[in-house]
């Protein structure tokens, strides 16, 4: 069994609206291991969102264990929270959250820019090998705006990645592409997870883009429905390969 | 997190916005400017009365007549006559804080020489009068106490006067000039001394003997003011107090008497103008305060709207690892770094409207180090002010709502 970068214990989340409680996780259990390709589905309401939130650092559980890469979560500050995003995780959202009129490179060097340890000339480097994992070395002045959204999905990825994060938190990253350019993207989710052993967790509602991925945790009213190990895993360059290039055309 | 990469990504962050950026920053600008340009507009008048009174002699003493109650009505000090010879010669005999003593009377006439013809005025002084106005000869030599006791017909002619009866070129020393039709002999000419801090060409003149003006054109005994210079500056209150006494005491009045002479000096005269200056500088200077502050509700006013336009941008940083504290520290030093900006651009500015102030208007200004020292400081202070309410509100941002912000 590989190292343990998720450790998910009985997970509960509980909203104050007025003098209601809402239950949004009522306690989930769950580990990913390194080098795994997760996607966490489920229909609105199941809890997928707060999930992603407390996974990616942003909230905390009102119950339950989180330990992300050995470090528990649950006793951090504000602060210290804010850290642990910054070195081990790589958000890649559906909106692309590029900065406007910001050239590719600069949007990539963002996450170093707080992470003081990092020089100038680091940086630079680091975000230009980034951007190359992504096939994006020939953009690297263009502003979203000159991009297309499956170039700019991209760049976010190589924003995501430039920190070598343990882990790629992946919210709903296809919702805003078509399906082409989606494939496009799991197919260099796939590569990142397979060649360079990067840990993916993929928040999606979409059974074909679960279906790239290795296994797949099922979310309903708060609590895990299925957890299934994916045998019939496709290859998105597969799948790519097989849809005509002309097919708007 | 260091703070050169977080001026790094405030500059980044402005330079995304430049048009918005320096908008922001015109109202720093302008109240920067204003507040260089108007301290140095009331600075420059004031050195310049400073400048123009203390060429004049800041150690002169003036007394003059004082309005008088003559039969319970109040005569106007002009046609009050009260000084003689008798007062200047007690002044030399018993004072001992004054080093020149001159007494004036004046009259206006028509001085002639050929066909060129020029009104002007006389002034019957003594030759010690040229010392009490530290007023030099340019050309020819001042008459002498012997002049004034034989009231001889001799005059020096202030640069006015020569450039108006004389050809150019032509030398006036040794010419016989007519003055209301008395021949005058030029002695010597004056140096040109321009205009005094009222605006008075104060070389339209033609200094005589007293004596000469008094007998020969005024048939007068009386003048209308006697000029003192106190021995230095220091002394000049000492010697004002003496020249009362001694006045009263020839002028023979019982203590209950009001003075009928007046003593002026030149430090009344500065303090006046340098208060009235001053208070104009205050006033320009508030005034430009004002637009500065008003540049900084500017500041603040755009810092609240980028804040809740950037903040899906706000919760990117955040995501990526930023801290409160880096958010709050960027949108600060951005607010900063407009404020800074503004001011430097404004100091140039300011300086800049002085120097054609100067140029076009012809009006002093003197651009004091503390008013760009100052303007600069309330800047950054502005900066940090106006900056921290919006910088603060986007630091207590919640990532996941800002994330989701439309």
């Amino acid at each position: 069994m590989p190292d343990k970068i998720l450790e998910i214990r009985n997970i509960k989340r509980e909203f104050h609206m007025g003098t209601e409680i809402v239950r949004a996780l009522k306690g989930v259990t769950f580990d990913v291991a390194a080098g795994e390709f997760l996607t966490i589905m489920g229909s609105s309401g199941s809890g997928k969102t707060t999930l992603l939130n407390i996974l990616g650092c942003l909230d905390k559980p009102t119950a339950g264990e989180y330990i992300l890469d050995g470090t528990g979560v649950g006793k951090l500050s504000r602060n210290e929270l804010a850290k642990l995003r910054n070195h081990k995780i790589g958000f890649v959202f559906q909106a692309y959250n590029l900065l406007p009129r910001t050239s590719a490179l600069e949007n990539v060097e963002l996450p170093l820019f707080y992470n003081s340890s990092i020089s100038a000339r680091e940086r630079k480097q680091k975000a230009i090998k980034a951007l190359e994992a992504v096939k994006l070395a020939d953009r690297l002045d263009h502003t979203p705006s000159q991009l297309s959204g499956g170039q700019q999905q991209r760049v976010a990825i190589a924003r995501a990645l430039v920190n070598e994060p343990v882990m790629i938190l992946a919210d709903e990253a296809t919702g805003n592409l078509d399906s082409r350019t989606s494939y496009e993207i799991m197919a260099l989710m796939q590569e990142l997870n397979q060649q360079e052993g990067k840990t993916i967790v993929f928040v999606t509602h979409e059974p074909d883009i679960a279906a790239f991925s290795g296994r797949t945790v099922m979310l309903k009213d708060g609590k895990v429905l299925k957890d299934t190990v994916n045998e019939a895993k496709k290859s998105a360059k597969d799948v790519l390969a097989s849809i005509p290039v002309t097919d708007d055309y | 997190m260091n703070v050169m990469n977080l001026i790094r990504i405030a500059l980044r962050a402005l330079q995304r916005n430049k048009l918005r950026a320096f908008l922001t920053m015109l109202g720093i600008i302008i109240g920067v400017a204003s507040v260089i340009a108007m301290v140095a507009i009331g600075q420059g008048s004031k050195k310049s009365i400073q400048d123009a009174l203390s060429s004049m002699g800041s150690n002169m003493i003036t007394i003059r007549p004082n309005s008088n109650v003559t039969a319970g009505a109040r005569l106007d000090a002009t046609s009050v006559q009260t000084l003689t010879i008798d007062d200047v010669k007690a002044l030399q005999k018993q004072a001992q804080y004054i080093s020149f003593i001159s007494p004036a009377v004046s009259t206006r006439g028509q001085a002639i020489n050929g066909a060129l013809n020029w009104p002007t005025s006389m002034q019957g002084v003594s030759p010690q009068y040229l010392d009490i106005r530290k007023w030099h000869v340019k050309e020819g030599n001042v008459f002498t106490e012997a002049d004034v006791n034989t009231a001889a017909k001799v005059c020096l002619l202030g640069q006015t006067v020569v450039n108006n009866i004389f050809a150019p070129g032509e030398d006036p020393v040794g010419k016989i000039i007519r003055f209301n039709k008395i021949p005058f002999n030029v002695i010597g000419v004056l140096e040109a001394k321009g205009e005094n801090a009222f605006g008075q060409d104060q070389d339209d003149v033609i200094l005589a003997p007293f004596t000469t003006v008094q007998k020969r054109i005024l048939a007068t005994i009386y003048f209308q003011n006697i000029y003192v210079s106190a021995t230095n500056e220091n002394t000049t209150k000492l010697a004002t107090a003496e020249i009362s006494d001694i006045l009263r005491r020839s002028h023979r009045l019982k203590p209950a008497d009001e003075d009928d002479f007046a003593v002026r000096t030149q430090e009344e005269l500065i303090n006046t103008f340098s208060s009235t200056s001053q208070l104009l500088t205050i006033l320009l200077t508030a005034i430009a305060g004002i637009s500065l502050v008003v540049g900084g509700i500017g500041i603040m006013n755009i810092m609240y709207v980028s804040v809740t336009e950037r903040t899906r941008e706000i919760g990117l940083r955040m995501s990526i690892g930023a801290r409160g504290i880096d958010i709050l520290l960027q949108f600060l030093i951005e607010a900063i770094l407009i404020s800074i900006t503004g001011g430097l651009i404004g100091v140039a500015l300011g300086i800049t409207a002085s120097k054609l102030v100067t140029t076009f208007l012809s009006w002093p200004t003197l651009i004091s180090q503390s008013s760009i020292l100052l303007s600069f400081l309330v800047c950054g202070m502005t900066g940090v002010f106006f900056g921290y309410y919006p910088a603060q509100k986007a630091s207590r941002l919640d990532p996941i709502e800002a994330l989701r912000y439309e």
